[in-house]
């Protein structure tokens, strides 16, 4: 724990960078941009879980736990996301989200 | 002291997320991102979570970050400059975005956080490791097995997608 630090502080912050990466998503028209912007979500939560983890059970390892498996869906999500981006690139040559809409009914 | 580097931290976090959604110059968006990271990770070292900032450096600012710069490079120029988001658009999601801050702000605040009180556990790289393969109580063996079928599936799936077939 920090002194003067309370688990409020780390909600503000985790939420303004929740909100920003929810801004980005819908703004955003590049797909790899519309990535990064779920990388920030991704994270703000995390910074939460790590936070409720230290301040109101300390004991325990459940949030601690809950981050590390997080971390690791977000590097296979962006893995499969950026296998599916260079074969949009490839097909459509752009990876603007007007480009794709083939499957549009 | 720490204080102060908390603060700091925070002030990074937010600069950057907010010019990482906002930069135009796609390779820069990748660094702000990469900076986000490196302060979160700055985040869990001053809360003294050594191994899952060591997780969160090499995975998330190592691996993620490269693997995001990669597929700029393959899919833009490197002076490309992404078109100007739309100004009301810009502003109405703005909006929407300050509207929900807000409400979870002003649940946040009224809500009065206790912690069950206990002092601090043990926090060495061999207690987690232990829970991470125990199955009684706070074990963690079935999603790490998950997990571990979930990446498996993920990188296979990966390659296949990513693969170029003779009749592209």
């Amino acid at each position: 724990m920090i002194e003067g630090i309370g688990v409020t502080d780390f909600i503000v912050v985790a939420t303004i960078m929740f909100f920003v990466g929810v801004y980005g998503f819908i703004v955003r028209k590049n797909l790899i941009t519309i990535l990064m912007s779920v990388e920030l979500i991704l994270n703000s939560v995390n910074i939460n879980f790590v936070a409720f983890n230290k301040y109101l059970y300390p004991d325990l390892l459940q949030g601690y736990m809950i981050s590390l498996f997080v971390i690791g869906i977000a590097a296979a999500e962006a893995a499969v996301a950026i296998a599916i981006i260079l074969n949009v690139y490839r097909k459509l040559q752009g990876i603007d989200v007007e480009h794709v809409d083939t499957m549009k009914y | 002291m720490e204080r102060l580097i908390f603060y700091i931290l925070a002030l990074t976090i937010i600069l950057f997320s907010v010019m990482t959604v906002t930069s135009r110059n796609i390779l820069r968006a990748a660094i702000y991102l990469l900076f986000v990271l490196l302060a979160t990770a700055g985040i869990y070292f001053l809360l003294n979570y050594n191994f899952l900032a060591a997780v969160q450096l090499t995975v998330y600012s190592g691996g993620v970050v490269v693997l995001i710069v990669f597929a700029v490079l393959l899919t833009a120029k490197i002076d490309h400059k992404l078109e100007p988001v739309n100004k009301v658009k810009s502003a109405l999601t703005a909006l929407l975005a300050i509207i929900g801050l807000g409400a979870i702000l002003w649940a946040v605040f009224g809500y009065n956080f206790t912690g069950n009180g206990m002092a601090e556990g043990a926090y060495d790289v061999k207690a987690i490791g232990s829970s991470l393969l125990s199955y009684g109580q706070y074990g963690y063996v079935l999603p790490f097995e998950v997990i571990s079928i979930l990446l498996l599936a993920a990188m296979v799936g990966a390659i296949m997608i990513a693969k170029r077939y003779k009749n592209d």
